[in-house]
């Protein structure tokens, strides 16, 4: 395991040693893009003003708050990564984002453009919102509003914004794939043993 | 302050502490489990979910970004003096939290597919009610039913060959191939009923049971227990990460089933479950059932 800081723009070296089960933080710019973000940027060749490339995108919908001309982060946590896994390989390819932070795993298509593109996801502890807004230091612009609070693009600085846990590598490596079928392989047994203490159908 | 501006300002106080706070229930196992945990990684994210409750209360902000779709469960006395106000007063308790704790916008007005940017839209705040006959009071569970561990929640209904141990294997399914995402330590509801709707009602309504509490029916109880078990057995710890303490509790609801019919349903909550009870009397005065010590 090694700890380390992560700073943007992202080069490739930066992100070929990580390995699954490492935990890094993160310096400098973040954007957060979800569900529709992803799929705007990906299928309708809107580009927001913001350069994603060596740059690090947060699955994630926060609360903000207007206070005179600025935003301010009150909460912001990870949300599902698995819901961008249909436009992340092509997102990744087309911005150049070298590190996507979220919440539980991605699939084989995003294994895959980690590898090609050689990018990883890493989660950030789930509903850790506080903590999490605690690490911004300010939201320098906020991208497309007419989506709504959770799926606008809001740019901010952080600094060791972390931890983030790497669930996928440049190698294609997938920590919770990994741990699904290890997890598969003992709910078996365990079903087993369970299922007959439940008889409790009569015939 | 009339009745009615009473039972709104206290609504919209309580709906602040739901968002701040966790029930002492699920703080008190939270603990428990934290301390039970021994692989290093499921410690390192305890540690930060208690920072996160720590600095939720001293920076006075939502414990989770995702302050969910608002969910009234009201247990509503035919003789409560609002009783015909009830939903109005939600609607208009739901609007006015979101500006002050603040609550994120999480009303999308389907087919539109809008945002709404109040938090509020068609059915939402979703209210469900129940009438207690002969009563003055109101009693009602607020819920904060964020996106994440409402995704993996999953009815269906099943042949009655399938047994009690098709259930189990149904939620231990879901908890494998989904749950893990939804924030683990999981509070896990069960519905056992007749349709894929009452199974899913009931399992929604098991995970608003307390954290410890048994179902009455001693092999339901059983069952309970038994499945709490094998599923923590599974090597799952907090956040879908490998350990022991990914499970907070399973609680199961039942009702009678048709003889051709098996429905089992499971509704997950995360382990920010953001739950709270409070009970009015009909001078609306209330009384905070979960949050032991605390004034609104």
């Amino acid at each position: 395991m090694n700890n380390k800081i992560l700073t943007t723009p992202i080069s490739d070296e930066d992100v070929k040693s990580l390995k699954i089960g490492d935990i890094v933080y993160l310096n400098g710019t973040l954007v957060t893009c979800r569900d529709t973000g992803h799929k705007r940027r990906v299928l309708s060749g809107i580009v927001p003003r913001t350069d994603l490339k060596g740059g690090a995108v947060f699955h994630a919908g926060p609360i903000v708050k207007k206070v005179g001309d600025k935003w301010e982060m009150v909460s912001i946590g990870p949300t599902t990564s698995m819901r961008m896994e249909k436009f992340e390989k092509e997102f990744m390819e087309i911005t150049g984002a070298k590190i996507i932070i979220g919440k539980g795993g991605m699939g084989e298509k995003t294994v895959r453009g980690c590898v090609e593109n050689k990018a990883v996801h890493a989660v950030f502890p789930g509903g850790c919102a506080v903590v999490a807004a605690a690490e911004v230091l300010e939201i320098t612009d906020a991208e497309w509003l007419d989506l709504g609070m959770p799926e606008a693009f809001w740019v901010m600085e952080v600094k060791e914004f972390g931890p983030l846990i790497i669930s996928i590598d440049t190698e294609g490596n997938n920590l919770f794939e990994n741990n699904k079928e290890i997890y598969k392989e003992s709910m078996e047994k365990e079903m087993a043993e369970l299922s007959k203490k439940l008889k409790y159908m009569n015939y | 302050m009339n009745t009615t501006e009473k039972f709104l300002d206290t609504t919209v106080k309580f709906i602040n502490l739901v968002a701040k706070v966790l029930p002492d229930d699920v703080v008190e196992r939270l603990k428990e489990l934290r301390e039970n945990e021994t692989v290093a990684m499921s410690k390192a994210i305890y540690d930060s979910m208690f920072e996160n409750l720590d600095k939720a209360v001293s920076l006075d902000r939502p414990i989770c970004q995702d302050t969910g779709v608002i969910q009234f469960y009201v247990r509503v006395g035919t003789k409560f003096p609002l009783i015909d106000e009830i939903g109005d007063l939600l609607y208009k308790a739901t609007l006015e939290a979101t500006e002050t704790v603040p609550l994120r916008h999480n009303a999308v007005e389907t087919f539109v597919e809008k945002n709404t940017g109040t938090n509020t839209g068609k059915k939402v705040p979703y209210i469900d009610y129940e009438i207690v006959p002969n009563s003055s009071n109101l009693e009602m569970d607020v819920y904060m039913a964020g996106g994440g561990c409402s995704l993996p929640g999953r009815s269906t209904v099943m042949m009655p060959s399938a047994g009690y141990e098709g259930i189990a294997a149904f939620v231990a399914d879901t908890m494998v191939n989904w749950g893990i995402n939804a924030c683990p330590p999981l509070v896990i509801g069960v519905g056992i009923g007749t349709c894929v709707a009452s199974a899913a009602k009931l399992a929604k309504k098991a995970s608003l049971r307390r954290v410890g509490s048994r179902n009455p029916e001693p092999k339901a109880a059983e069952m309970e227990e038994a499945l709490e078990k094998a599923l923590g057995n599974i090597g799952i710890g907090a956040q879908g990460l490998p350990g022991k303490s990914g499970v907070m509790c399973v609680n199961i609801e039942n009702m009678a089933r048709h003889p051709s019919a098996l429905g089992a349903a499971v509704s997950f909550g995360c382990w920010a479950h953001r739950r709270g009870t409070i009970s009015f009397d009909k001078n609306m005065d209330y009384t905070l059932l979960d949050h032991k010590g605390v004034t609104l």
